[in-house]
């Protein structure tokens, strides 16, 4: 007997068991290349760190804070940074050109399930890998730099929330991005001039409140600052209930405005796909 | 009677590409006018195959069988034309549509690279949404079909191209698709595992009632696999029928063998020699003189063994193409002429 038209359970149990496989073998894969990811995490910590040495410098300098942000506290961000940090890592926009030429993404079209799907399994699969080699690092950072980190259970469990927030955000965002390659492959200024505003405006480089007044203002309307700033605020702020739930409020709009996005780009886009590469 | 499981009415894909001549000034050029131009890949083909068939799809490099292929799946969009599928519209890529067919393209890897191929069989399972039972025995039948053995617990990068192209194949049929376009399936295989895989297929098909639309450069896949052949050149359908239907409209010569109870002598007067093995001599006659050939050898030589045979099938399809590129050389011609003639 051949396939029938209609599978044979249902949406939820279906789209449940695909990402839960698919993260178990983003796990298995992950695991096979552990030191490379361990290098690759420990060189990902040099960037928070020189940010960390330069402002709790400053801060000395400067009788003991900046901004009314401490050493301590200006530690407990960076080290939070990290892991957030590798929870944002996503499928870059700049793999969308391999993708094409190689023909892979021939194979992901023949399935009965949309692409994004497979990328979300698969990093989302990756964190859970990157959570337990982080788990080392943050204790030698932590012993390095003395955070002053104090969360309450509610800080716990809404950064628990917006760190995965923050990857679907990126993801849908990043993939919408990425599509700009069906239409053109001379992508990489496009892609440098977002990941620039990230930079800036998300805290990733330096936390929001240190920014002037109107970048502060103009992140409250981008999604970056969901995706950095608000995670790592979560769980170091102390911010009030309402703040927090605020944010998930906003994650939970941007994920939503995303995902209409990578459903209609994404219709107009696959008309373009050449299958150049097979 | 039917519908057809695969039907495609008047089908084109026009592909713009981008032109640049070489050097520096042409670079400077472009990067004020950028010039384009429109390669018709597919230029209008029509074709019904009913289900369970097994056709052969055949044709030179960039005749446009794999973009006919690849609109038959789903991947590209059709310029214009008509194609379903099961009744459905590829470019739709409905997953009721693409849970019924597959696709196996040549040296693509679409497993797990890192992992053993039981993982990916998992993973297949999962986007097909199978039940785990009729997964398990589909895929332990396909694994014993294609003698897999312990190959499908090594990570799938340690695997040869052929071991790899037998686990890509189960993978790709372990949904049980009913339509099969298989692009060059065998594609840099010795010839074992090229017989291993058309074995597999001709096996498929017989269990399952699939219908399987085949590419390949390999004569002996069609040979073995299918009854029916397609032959496109330049975007457009040649030849459609039987397979032995080809060599007899296309093929006007027969090769008659010889071998003779004295040894050889020279037969140059009964039709051009092409081979002389030991005591074996090979004749090409026309098709029509055949039989007069024949009885004259029978009659004025002591014969101990003859044969007579159609030509190769690549001879055949090599003749095909031939007589399009030249057919399609005078249509130029004439064409130039009467521009000339006009102006």
């Amino acid at each position: 007997m051949t396939a029938p038209a209609r599978p044979a359970v249902g949406p939820v149990r279906g789209y449940l068991d695909y990402y839960l496989t698919s993260m178990r073998i983003a796990i298995a894969t992950q695991f096979q290349y552990r030191v490379a990811n361990y290098f690759y995490m420990i060189g990902m910590v040099a960037e928070p760190v020189i940010y960390l040495v330069v402002w709790s410098t400053i801060a000395r300098q400067q009788g003991g804070e900046v901004g009314g942000i401490t050493p301590g506290q200006f530690a407990a961000y960076y080290i939070v940074w990290t892991l957030v940090r590798n929870m944002n890592i996503i499928f870059t926009p700049y793999g969308w050109e391999e993708r094409i030429r190689t023909g892979e993404l021939s194979g992901m079209l023949l399935r009965p399930v949309h692409p994004i799907h497979a990328d979300l399994g698969f990093f989302a699969g990756w964190k859970f890998v990157v959570i337990v080699l982080w788990l080392p690092i943050a204790v030698v950072l932590s012993a390095l730099f003395q955070p002053d980190l104090q969360p309450r259970p509610i800080d716990v469990v809404v950064f628990a929330f917006a760190i995965w927030g923050a990857y679907l955000i990126r993801s849908v965002n990043y993939w919408i991005l990425g599509m700009v390659t069906f239409w053109t492959t001379r992508v990489g200024p496009i892609f440098q001039l977002v990941f620039t505003a990230e930079l800036l405006l998300s805290g990733r480089l330096v936390p929001l409140s240190l920014m002037p007044d109107w970048a502060q203002r103009l992140a409250d309307v981008l999604p970056f600052k969901w995706t950095f700033g608000f995670p790592i605020e979560a769980l170091v702020g102390r911010l009030p209930a309402p703040e927090l739930l605020g944010g998930l409020a906003m994650q939970a709009l941007w994920i939503a405005i995303g995902a209409i996005g990578v459903r209609v780009v994404w219709r107009f886009a696959v008309r373009h796909y050449g299958a150049v590469g097979g | 009677m039917p519908d057809p499981a695969i039907h495609v009415r008047d089908l084109r894909k026009t592909f713009r590409v981008p032109v640049r001549e070489a050097g520096l000034r042409a670079a400077l050029k472009s990067l004020v006018r950028r010039e384009s131009r429109d390669v018709q890949a597919v230029d209008g083909v029509g074709f019904d195959i009913e289900p369970g068939e097994v056709v052969g799809f055949l044709g030179p490099n960039g005749a446009g069988k794999t973009t006919t292929l690849k609109m038959l799946s789903g991947l590209l969009y059709p310029t214009s034309g008509e194609a379903l599928v099961l009744g459905s519209v590829p470019s739709r890529r409905e997953p009721a549509f693409l849970r019924q067919i597959t696709m196996v393209m040549g040296n693509r890897n679409q497993l797990q690279w890192d992992l053993p191929a039981l993982d990916s069989f998992d993973l297949i399972r999962a986007i097909y949404r199978l039940p785990p039972d009729q997964f398990r025995q589909t895929r332990d039948e396909f694994i014993e079909l294609l003698e897999l053995g312990d190959l499908v617990n090594k990570p799938v990068r340690n695997l040869s191209l052929g071991e790899r192209m037998k686990v890509e194949t189960v993978g790709a049929l372990l949904h049980r698709p009913q339509v099969l376009f298989l692009d060059e399936p065998t594609i840099g295989l010795d010839v074992t595992m090229q017989k291993r895989i058309r074995s597999f297929v001709a096996e498929y098909n017989r269990r399952l009632g699939a219908t399987v639309l085949l590419t390949s450069h390999y004569m002996a896949d069609v040979q073995a696999l299918c009854k029916r052949v397609i032959v496109i050149h330049h975007g457009r359908i040649l030849f459609d029928g039987a397979l032995t239907e080809l060599a007899s409209r296309f093929n006007a010569t027969k090769t008659i063998g010889v071998v003779l109870k004295d040894g050889t002598v020279d037969l140059s007067a009964y039709g051009e020699v092409m081979s002389t093995d030991d005591d074996r001599v090979t004749l090409r006659v026309s098709r029509a003189d055949a039989p007069e050939v024949t009885t004259r050898l029978l009659r004025d030589l002591p014969v101990a063994d003859l044969t007579i045979e159609d030509p190769p099938i690549e001879d055949v399809i090599e003749h095909v193409f031939a007589g399009a590129a030249e057919d399609q050389r005078v249509e130029a011609e004439a064409a130039a002429a009467a521009a000339g003639a006009s102006s």
